[in-house]
Formats: structure tokens, C-alpha cells, sequence
């Protein structure tokens, strides 16, 4: 496995999944709705595991160009 | 009947030196008779140096503070003669509970490594622990070791000089003065001889409070450690139940910030919240209630010239993860076979200065990990209580989120990673945990263990490989102690300190950490080492 963050198109389906997305927050509270954000994020996190990608993407989540490149 | 924190130990008894005509100098003072202080004095007296403790009280802990020691502070123990009258007394155990809202979440084990003589910890009420070393002093006295407890003598002003310290002691029959070549300052969080030097202490203190209540009950508990995260009995906030020797139980409940405290203290405020806590029908009685805010500081330097800080008077953290006592033991650990060397004239005065290197990266290391669990128990803002839910009902159904719940990491020792007492590592590719800097782990030795053959002076440890009976370099002697990789049937021995390589020859400083460590013996490199350790190179 690389350890360089993609940041270019990678998933299959992308309005499929976008749609699961949308989906899975159906009729949640606000609440219930952050919390679920909260529960995805951890998963996805564990499953990349990888220190460094996870340092890249938190910094391509906070939208700093140059946060980014380092 | 009287608890034994409520009996002095060390009454007051007029001293000859409040009668001198100009004020005795003693080689080393220690204020407090703290843990810490009374740890300093013991190995002191051990190594023949001439101590004085003095205490502005006669008693030992007042309620049971301190209640989780851990294997390193206890192998420290036994080299002051001490660790097997608190292993004997501690209770010991492995399995632990988290409970979230109105239910488990999970359990855990954990499974301490095999081949060590001592638990991963015990616990255990610190008037006790205080109680065994108060023990251990009398019992050296009674051998001649130049060593007393100066019960209610309070140190009132410091003078500080290039070469001694001068004292002004309050006591029930007046004051007097008493100088010291070396002053230890063992005297607690609010160190008072911080502030008569007027010495920093930063850090940050956690707006949160916790009522710690200690209380005797014939329950059928197990003897386990159980958290729980927002339980229906303390909503928003935590709590944890630990078992102690002598049917005593330790409950912290969370309180929160905005409250008052010496309300919060009184019986009627407390029975009710144990007994939503433990249930109706649970008889219980309170032996001790304090309320405590929690804070994570430390000095910016623990050396001032003669002055020399340590335990809580240098550094103090929240309790989660038990490190305050536990860390003031490798304090005085790391720093008195430097203070005697220096004092003996074998060591450079310059030594003293890596115990503020070593100790400060060491207490770093204890603030960073009990601020982490507070951050988790206590979250700050609306989203890290999200992302905290999040990892606690995930951890319900997924084993992986189990490692990122963080109720108190378990104090471990330190590894002095870059010292400059450390000769580089030339045991390539060798065990990363006993690089230099690390502290020595234990390993079974047949029917003995290794750390107790490793006593408290430098050792040319020697496993499979040949080297000189003892080295004499700088004044310094390393006795040889000779092993084989067959002393061990259990191969601890050598998947701690070979790996993957037929022999090894280690220098171990006095305090069991690895200064150095090569495959064979290599004079030049080997003595080279041993002045390192002690600062000449
Ligand atoms: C609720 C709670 C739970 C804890 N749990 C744990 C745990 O599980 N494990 C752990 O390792 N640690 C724990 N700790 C921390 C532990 O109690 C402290 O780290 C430990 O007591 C520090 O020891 P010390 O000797 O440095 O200071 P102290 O125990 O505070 O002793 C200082 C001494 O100095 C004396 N003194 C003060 N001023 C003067 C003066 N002017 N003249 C003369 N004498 C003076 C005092 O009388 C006192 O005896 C806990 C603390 C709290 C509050």
C-alpha cells in the first residue's frame, strides 16, 4: 500500500455511494446524525490504520493548501 | 479505634542541634516525609550518606491518596528493602470493566507478561505504603544508618549559597537553623520551598472536579477495576470503584467545575450519591472524602544549584493512569546514585543536570499520558464528547475501538531516549526495549530473578559473552555479573536482552537503566561508556 493520501477519484459508483451516504442519515436527529458521523469516521480510520495517510487526510479534510502538502 | 493516619509515627523530640551555638551543617536534607521524601532518605542511608527528613508533620498520608503502585516503582522498593512487605499486603488484579451509560461495554484482561518477580501492580492504601518505609527507616536506625525523621519541623525560609543551603525550622519549642550541603525538596504539590525561592510550576489545570472517597464495606465485588463513562448514578460525569487491601473500596465520582466543594464534602451530600452508586442495600462506612481539581505542571528546571526537586514538589499529574507517586520513586531513583557520586567527588556537579534532563523528559511523558485520559474522561468541547460516545459504543460491538477508550494508561518507566548518558547503541538491530536509556526488565534466573542480582551499583552485565571480572574507570567500579542465555529455560532472558544475537554485554547504571550495550566486550568502548554515565566525557 502507497503512503500517499488519494486524492483523486478512486470510488466506484460515486453517486451509489454518495446515496448510501444520504441513506444512512435518513431520519436521524442532528444528534444522532453527528454521532453516526463520529462512528463512520473511527471506522474508516481503523481500517486505513496507516499513521502518515491519516496525517495527510486530516489535513486535507481542514482545507489548507499548505497544512496539505507537509 | 485510631487508623494508623491518624497516630504519629514520628513524634516530635527536641534535636541537639537546636541547642548548637551556630547552626550544624548535615549533608543532605530532605523536606517531607512524603513517599518521596522518605524514598530519598532510605537510599541514602542505604549507601552510607548522612540524611535528615524532615516533616511539618509526625503522621503518615492522611487518608489513602496514592492507591495503584506499579512494577517498576515496586522493584525500586525492594532495592530499599521495602517491596515485600507491600506486594504482601497489595491486592493484585488483571481484569477490568467499562461501563457506558446503563451498561457494560466490554472487559479486559490484562494479561501481564510472565517472567517478572513482581506484578504489573498492586493496590494499595498510601498511609500503608507510607507505613512500610516509615518501618524501613526505623529499621535501619536500629542498624546505625545515619538517618532521622524530624517529626513537626517545618521549614519556614531557605537561604540559598553557592555551596550550602541554610534553613530557618518552626518546631513546637521555637525555630532554629540547620545547614545542608544538598537539599532535597520532597515537600508535596504545594511545595513551600517552590515558592520561597520563587519558582515557576506551569502547566494546565483541568476545570473538573472529583470527589475521592474511600469507604469500608463487606461487598461481593470482584476484585477488579470498573469505569464507568456517564452512568445513570452520576449523569454527564465519571466514575470508578478499585478494591484495596482490608475490605476498603476507592470510589472517584466526577463532579464537574462549578460547585462547592466543602458542600460537596459533607456526609450527607456523599452517602446518597454512593448509595445510588452502589445500590440501597449495600452497607458501607466512609473512611476517608476529599475533593480534589486535578492538574498536569511541572517546574521548568528540578535543579536549582543545591536545591534539588522531586515527586509532586517537581511535577504533578492527574491521577488517571496512577504516575504521581509512582514517577517521584524514579525521580529519587535516578537521582541519588548521581548525588553520591558527586558528593563523593567520582562525578562532575554537572551529573545533576542530566537528572533534570532524564526526570524532565520522564515527567513530560506522565503529563502527556494523563492528559490525554482527562481529555477522554473529561471532554472539552461538544465534539470531542461526540467523538468520545462514538469510540465507547463502537468499543460495545468492535474490538478494535477497545484500544482507543483511555480511562488512565498504566504507569510505565521512561526510557531516557537521547541522554547524554547514554553511549550509542551498538547491539544492532538488538531488543528495542533495552536500547540505552531503557530501564533494565526483568527475567527469570531458575529460581531467582535478574533485577535483584543487578543491585544499585554499575554492572557489566555479560550474557553469553566474555569480559573482565569488574572494571575500574574514573573511580567508578562496574562489578561483572556473567550470565548464559541456558540460566533462563523460559529464553526470556534472551528475547529481552539478545534477539536474534548469540551474546551481549551490557553496562548497567545504579539505577538498573542501560547506559550502554554491544554483542561482545570491547575495553576501550566499555570504559569509554562508564565515564559517559557519569558525565567525563
Ligand atoms: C486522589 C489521588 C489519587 C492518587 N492516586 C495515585 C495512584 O494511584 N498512584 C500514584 O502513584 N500516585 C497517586 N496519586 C499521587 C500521589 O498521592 C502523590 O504523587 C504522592 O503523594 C507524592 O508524594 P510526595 O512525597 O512527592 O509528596 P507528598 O505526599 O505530598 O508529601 C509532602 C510532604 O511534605 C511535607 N511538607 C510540606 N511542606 C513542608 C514544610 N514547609 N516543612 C516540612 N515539611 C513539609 C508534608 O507534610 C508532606 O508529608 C494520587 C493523588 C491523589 C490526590
Amino acid at each position: 500500500m502507497s503512503d500517499t493520501l488519494i486524492l483523486t477519484p478512486n470510488i466506484n459508483g460515486a453517486d451509489d455511494f454518495y446515496a448510501d451516504l444520504l441513506a444512512a442519515h435518513e431520519g436521524l436527529t442532528k444528534a444522532e446524525s453527528d454521532a453516526y458521523n463520529a462512528r463512520l469516521l473511527l471506522v474508516l480510520a481503523n481500517h486505513i490504520g496507516e499513521r502518515a495517510i491519516l496525517k495527510q487526510a486530516l489535513a486535507a479534510a481542514a482545507l489548507n493548501s499548505e497544512e496539505e502538502q507537509s | 479505634m485510631n487508623k494508623i493516619f491518624e497516630v504519629p509515627m514520628y513524634p516530635y523530640a527536641r534535636h541537639e542541634d537546636q541547642d548548637a551555638g551556630a547552626p550544624v551543617r548535615r549533608k543532605v536534607v530532605v523536606i517531607g516525609a512524603g513517599p518521596i521524601g522518605l524514598a530519598a532518605g532510605i537510599e541514602l542511608a542505604q549507601s552510607g550518606v548522612e540524611v535528615v527528613i524532615l516533616d511539618e508533620n509526625d503522621k503518615v498520608s492522611f487518608g489513602s491518596r496514592a492507591i495503584c503502585f506499579a512494577k517498576r516503582p515496586l522493584e525500586i522498593l525492594d532495592r530499599l528493602g521495602c517491596g515485600q512487605p507491600m506486594v504482601d499486603k497489595g491486592v493484585q488484579w488483571n481484569v477490568g470493566k467499562v461501563f457506558f451509560d446503563d451498561r457494560q461495554v466490554y472487559d479486559f484482561n490484562l494479561l501481564p507478561e510472565e517472567g517478572h518477580q513482581r506484578p504489573a501492580f498492586i493496590n494499595l492504601q498510601q498511609y500503608y505504603f507510607e507505613e512500610y518505609l516509615v518501618n524501613r527507616v526505623q529499621e535501619l536506625q536500629a542498624q546505625g544508618a545515619p538517618i532521622e525523621i524530624r517529626g513537626r519541623n517545618k521549614v519556614a525560609a531557605i537561604g540559598t549559597h553557592p555551596d550550602h543551603v541554610v534553613l530557618d525550622i518552626d518546631t513546637p519549642e521555637g525555630s532554629y537553623n540547620l545547614e545542608a550541603d544538598w537539599l532535597i525538596a520532597c515537600d508535596g504539590a504545594g511545595s513551600p520551598t517552590r515558592r520561597m525561592l520563587g519558582l515557576d510550576f506551569v502547566g494546565r489545570v483541568f476545570e473538573d472536579n472529583f470527589l475521592i472517597a474511600d469507604v469500608i464495606m463487606e461487598a461481593d465485588f470482584p476484585t477488579e477495576r470498573w469505569f464507568w463513562f456517564d452512568p445513570p448514578f452520576n449523569k454527564g460525569q465519571s466514575a470508578l470503584l478499585h478494591k484495596q487491601p482490608d475490605g476498603v473500596w476507592r470510589i472517584d465520582l466526577q463532579l464537574g467545575w462549578d460547585i462547592d466543594k466543602e458542600r460537596e464534602k459533607r456526609p450527607e451530600n456523599v452517602i446518597p450519591r454512593l448509595k445510588a452508586m452502589l445500590g440501597d442495600d449495600v452497607e458501607f462506612e466512609l473512611e476517608w472524602v476529599s475533593i480534589y481539581t486535578f492538574q498536569c505542571r511541572r517546574m521548568e528546571k528540578f535543579r536549582h544549584g543545591r536545591v534539588l526537586f522531586a515527586g509532586d514538589a517537581a511535577h504533578q499529574v492527574s491521577p488517571f493512569g496512577a504516575r504521581g507517586a509512582n514517577s517521584g520513586l524514579q525521580d529519587t531513583d535516578n537521582l541519588i546514585w548521581k548525588l553520591k557520586l558527586v558528593m563523593e567527588g567520582k562525578a562532575p556537579e554537572s551529573l545533576l543536570d542530566s537528572y533534570d534532563q532524564e526526570r524532565i523528559h520522564g515527567a513530560d511523558e506522565n503529563i502527556l499520558n494523563s492528559s490525554r485520559s482527562t481529555d477522554f474522561i473529561t471532554p472539552k468541547s461538544e465534539m470531542s464528547r461526540v467523538l468520545r460516545d462514538a469510540v465507547l459504543d463502537l468499543s460495545e460491538h468492535h474490538e478494535f475501538a477497545r484500544p482507543l477508550v483511555n480511562s488512565g494508561r498504566l504507569s510505565v518507566p521512561c526510557t531516557y531516549d537521547g541522554s547524554a548518558l547514554n553511549s550509542a547503541d551498538a547491539l544492532l538491530d538488538g531488543p528495542p526495549r533495552t536500547r540505552p536509556g531503557s530501564s533494565c526488565p526483568d527475567a527469570p534466573l531458575g529460581d531467582g530473578y535478574l533485577l535483584p542480582k543487578l543491585g544499585n551499583e554499575f554492572i557489566l552485565l555479560t550474557i553469553d559473552a566474555d569480559g573482565p571480572e569488574e572494571i575500574k574507570e574514573a573511580g567508578i567500579t562496574a562489578r561483572r555479573l556473567a550470565l548464559s542465555v541456558k540460566d533462563d529455560r523460559t529464553l526470556a532472558l534472551k528475547e529481552r536482552y539478545l534477539g536474534d544475537h548469540e551474546s551481549g554485554v551490557y553496562l548497567i547504571r545504579p539505577d538498573q537503566h542501560v547506559a550502554a550495550r554491544r554483542a561482545s566486550y570491547d575495553e576501550t568502548q566499555f570504559r569509554a561508556a562508564i565515564r559517559r554515565a557519569v558525565g567525563k566525557e
